[in-house]
């Protein structure tokens, strides 16, 4: 299945071209679908109408305009693009730098890669925005960054327009790095302990503070009109953390037990920030009224857990219980693969804990928009949003449901029908490819073949036949290309 | 007693004594290891005419039937009625076409033959002791060392590139994020110092993490920050440094930093920063990346440039396009899943020249690893046969090279005061079959042999040459001693 799609992906680059078509793009009307709104009810037999990108019109009584794009919606279920707090896709190199124990100065930004198949993959899975985080090999790791789905899109045309960047912070075994052994001569990275991990952060903080006063003295006496003062150094690993405590950069914790979360909270309170998410947060359960009341919101898996220690003390009642409790909570994928399936992820809490219908929708769509502070834009299906929504063939909670079709700002990024009928195409051509190369190489090897006879030939250069005149090459070269050559 | 003799045989060369050219030449083959330091006191033949050939200056139409005139290192005027001065040596140049010298601008050539290792390499992070943890730690970093200090003029391949017609090189360090500083060297001379064109040519720099495991950076976006956080630190240091020396008694200090100094020095002359970029999404973060940080950039790499060749284009940026095309890897699993992506690029990859040239990109090209410079001229005929002119591949190997270094004052093009970097073939340069005749490097006359046949010259009774391809040089060989 997975194969399948990714066969009938192909990245191309039209960026520029398409994002002009996008603006003067037909009207697109979506009609006598079933439309669940998330934040406005759910509507039978109803019609969108997309206008310019945005959701023009929403209603039971809708009119297709006369040039409208149809999109028969009958029979179909439509939702809010899926978003998904926390994912890893779309990262050009590793997504952890694990170096030093605050890795702050790395930017998941500088290294969207938008022809990951990922994006493609989890598009078919109605996935729309996607929380890109670093990983989670430090208590303070790097700046994370919200982007939309836009398949065959620039780099720079991915980061979701006004959303706020954000941070990873991480806790607990990944950070100290549990199960960790250093080579000989090459001493553990500090931390090693949970006390070590909140010393860290602590640490960092104060560096902050200092670095934030350095640059507002110098400021202050620059507007004061005092000549003669050097600017501070810049320091790429602090300048997020005083945006951090500046609000102008939310605090993705990776987090799983009950008092390492608690530990965050008083040092975000000791230097005046706040969590946005805690993530995975699989104890959640023990502390809802104190998540709740801190203001953070929890992004968490429906039933994974017990792959490391701290991660057995978790139970699949866990999202439905920190919602009852006043918690704004999210199901999460950090996972390409599970990115697909995040409708069934969400739904797995009407099971374990009686979550409406609604509300376990409301886990992928309009609840991680809010944890990201992009819930003026998407997340429910209301006019003057995004008009980033999916189109199922089952209500979406069913396991039945496969997504048909998902737009993006009124874009058909993925069709399922057209994916089917575009992979014989490409098929075709990648088999062309293929075998252009083996003529060539096989070529290549005559070739080789008749210089080598030619230099056997001749006399005074007594050659054995097999021998190679060619020297060795060195492995994989074009790997090395890719990489950025090799000087 | 080298050195005696060679002044000795020079001097006779310069009277036109062709007997003492044909001991010299023997001699030199003979001595194996005679290193002439004769320079200077007027050893070697300074002027050549090379008449009645082909004349492809680059810079202009292309001459028939012309004459080269050099002297003294320089081109001292090149057309179809140019007096020929008295004490020149005449190169018969009859069925000859003249090139300006080619231009290799990214290679290892003369820094020997097993430049890759980790000589004068910085702090390789986990490689060297502890671990670096961080940017101040300076991972990877040694922009200090020069390349134009470390040339072994023992490297094979300065003969077997020149004698395929390279005369140049922009020779690149390897080994860390900021490897050292490169420079352009002219293939040949008596001493080191004799091939440096420009000392501090460009600062290459790698974004491949050098951290390891267990240091920083071990990303690839960790390796942008540092450079980020050193772009910051240069900035600074420009800054802090002269308002400290105007105002010592007020100001604090700044510690010495040797990256701060170094780079912030290759600042203030606007040293060409070169940025990796070989496929079109890097190409793109590269462009957003010079221009965050405001550097006198070029890219290297660029060969899925095709995907990318306006947004180049547009921002003017020149590319240093590898010649070494994406293959398949040779041990490469039969049985690995390609993607189209993949199997596009290496199909498509020869036709980014091309694509340069339509959108008007200026690039140059470099052999980066390739192991032989035939292969070189192969891999250009295959952008060629993608669609490139010939016209203009040539000049991506002489005058776009020279302009992108900055130094098309003084080379790629075959016009009155350029440096005499010559290649005299007996026909087209992309031909497989065209052999190359003679080479000039800074008016030095190498005479290149790829058979027995010795070349016909008045007066000249050389003994039969009996080593095939190899290149000869009239007095004062250092190559040719060997």
């Amino acid at each position: 299945m997975k194969r399948a799609l990714v066969l009938g992906a192909m990245f191309v680059l039209g960026g520029a071209a398409q994002q002009a078509h996008a603006q003067n793009a037909p009207e697109i009307f979506i009609q006598n679908a079933t439309i669940f709104t998330v934040t406005k009810g759910n509507i039978e037999r109803g019609g969108i109408l997309i206008k310019d990108g945005k959701i023009a019109a929403v209603g039971a009584d809708l009119k297709a305009p006369a040039d409208a794009t149809i999109i028969d919606g009958t029979g179909q279920f439509v939702i809010p693009g899926i978003i998904d707090c926390h994912s890893h896709i779309a990262v050009d190199g590793s997504v952890n730098e694990g170096g030093p124990a605050v890795s702050s100065m790395a930017n998941i930004a500088d290294v969207l890669n938008p022809a990951d198949i990922s994006i493609y993959d989890d598009l078919a899975g109605g996935v729309t925005t996607a929380n890109i985080l670093h990983g989670s090999a430090n208590p303070i790791g790097g700046q994370t960054v919200v982007i939309k789905l836009r398949w065959g899109k620039l780099a720079s045309e991915l980061p979701f327009q006004g959303a706020l960047p954000g941070i990873k912070f991480a806790l607990g075994e990944n950070p100290k790095r549990s199960g960790f052994t250093s080579p000989p001569g090459i001493p553990d990275r500090y931390p090693a302990t949970r006390l070590g991990v909140e010393e860290v952060i602590r640490q960092a903080f104060i560096e902050a503070s200092e670095y934030k006063k350095q640059w507002d003295d110098y400021n202050t006496r620059k507007a004061a009109g005092e000549q003669g003062h050097v600017a501070p150094r810049r320091n790429e690993q602090l300048e997020p953390l005083v945006e951090v405590m500046e609000g102008k950069r939310y605090v993705h914790a990776h987090c799983y037990r009950a008092d390492e979360i608690l530990m965050l909270m008083r040092v975000a309170k000791e230097f005046g920030f706040k969590v946005r998410t805690f993530q995975h947060v699989l104890e959640g359960y023990k502390i809802a009224d104190e998540i709740a009341a801190s203001g953070a919101g929890a992004s968490t898996f429906s039933d994974w857990w017990g792959y490391k220690v701290e991660a057995y003390d978790a139970i699949p009642y866990n999202a439905a219980m920190m919602a009852e409790r006043g918690v704004l909570v999210s199901i999460n994928s950090d996972d390409a693969e599970e990115a697909r399936q995040l409708n069934q992820e969400a739904a797995k809490s009407m099971k374990y804990g009686g979550m409406t219908a609604n509300d376990a929708l409301k886990m992928i769509t309009i609840n991680p928009a809010i944890q990201l502070g992009i819930d003026k834009r998407v997340g429910s299906i209301e006019v003057g949003k995004d008009a980033d929504l999916v189109v199922y063939n089952h209500n979406p909670l069913s396991v039945y449901a496969v997504a048909q079709k998902t737009l993006i700002d009124g874009q058909v990024y993925f069709d399922r029908q057209k994916d089917i009928a575009g992979r014989a195409a490409l098929d075709k051509e990648k088999q062309g490819l293929l075998d252009k190369e083996k003529k060539a190489a096989e070529e290549k090897k005559d070739e080789d073949k008749k210089a080598d006879d030619k230099t056997a030939a001749k006399p005074n250069k007594k050659k054995k036949p097999d021998q190679k005149t060619k020297p060795p090459q060195s492995g994989d070269d074009s790997a090395r290309a890719i990489a950025g050559g090799a000087l | 007693m080298n050195r005696s003799l060679a002044a000795r045989l020079a001097a006779g060369l310069t009277r036109g004594k062709f007997w003492l050219a044909v001991i010299a030449s023997s001699l030199a083959l003979l001595a194996a290891g005679v290193m002439f330091t004769a320079r200077g006191e007027g050893g070697e033949p300074r002027y050549f005419a090379i008449t009645h050939a082909r004349i492809v200056p680059v810079s202009g139409p292309v001459i028939e039937n012309g004459t080269v005139i050099v002297a003294k290192g320089l081109i001292q005027s090149v057309g179809t009625s140019v007096t020929i001065p008295p004490e020149a040596w005449a190169i018969e140049g009859k069925g000859l076409t003249v090139y300006p010298g080619l231009i290799d601008a990214g290679t290892s050539v003369g820094l020997g033959e097993d430049s890759g290792g980790d000589s004068g390499r910085g702090k390789g992070g986990a490689s060297a002791g502890p671990p670096v943890l961080g940017p101040e730690g300076r991972p990877g970093t040694s922009p200090w060392r020069v390349v134009a200090d470390e040339i072994k003029t023992d490297d094979k391949r300065i003969e077997t590139w020149r004698n395929a017609g390279f005369t140049t090189t922009l020779t690149v360090p390897d080994g860390g994020i900021f490897p050292g500083q490169a420079a352009v060297l002219d293939l040949a001379g008596n001493r080191a110092g004799d091939y440096v064109v420009r000392v501090n040519a460009t600062v290459p720099i790698s974004f491949k993490p050098v951290g390891g495991f267990f240091g920083f950076p071990d990303s690839l976006m960790g390796t942008i920050a540092y450079v980020r956080q050193v772009h910051d630190d240069t900035a600074w240091y420009l800054q802090a440094e002269p308002a400290y020396e105007a105002n010592p008694a007020k100001i604090e200090r700044p510690s010495y930093d040797r990256t701060e100094v170094v780079l912030s020095e290759a600042a203030k002359r606007h040293e060409i920063v070169m940025l990796p970029a070989n496929n079109s999404i890097q190409i793109l973060r590269a462009l957003r990346l010079a221009d965050e940080w405001k550097i006198p950039a070029v890219l290297y790499g660029g060969q899925q440039g095709y995907e990318v060749a306006d947004a180049l284009a547009a921002k003017k940026m020149p590319v240093l396009v590898n010649l070494k095309w994406p293959e398949r890897g040779k041990d490469a699993d039969p049985d690995a899943e390609q993607t189209l992506r993949e199997l596009r690029f290496r199909d498509r990859a020869p036709g980014t020249p091309a694509a340069f040239a339509k959108a008007g990109v200026k690039f140059g090209f470099y052999s980066d690893g390739l192991p032989a410079p035939k292969d070189i001229l192969k891999n250009a005929k295959k952008a060629i046969d993608a669609g490139l002119s010939p016209e203009a591949a040539l000049r991506a190997f002489t005058l776009d090279s020279a302009d992108i270094l900055g130094l098309s004052d003084r080379m790629g093009s075959i016009a009155p005061g350029k440096i005499a970097n010559l290649v005299v073939t007996d026909g087209d340069i992309f031909n497989e079959k065209t052999k190359v005749k003679h080479v000039f490097v800074d008016g030095r006359w190498f005479e290149i042999h790829e058979d027995a046949t010795p070349p016909e010259k008045p007066g000249d009774k050389k003994p039969s040459d009996d080593s095939a391809a190899t290149a000869k040089r009239y007095a004062g060989a250092e190559g040719a001693g060997r």
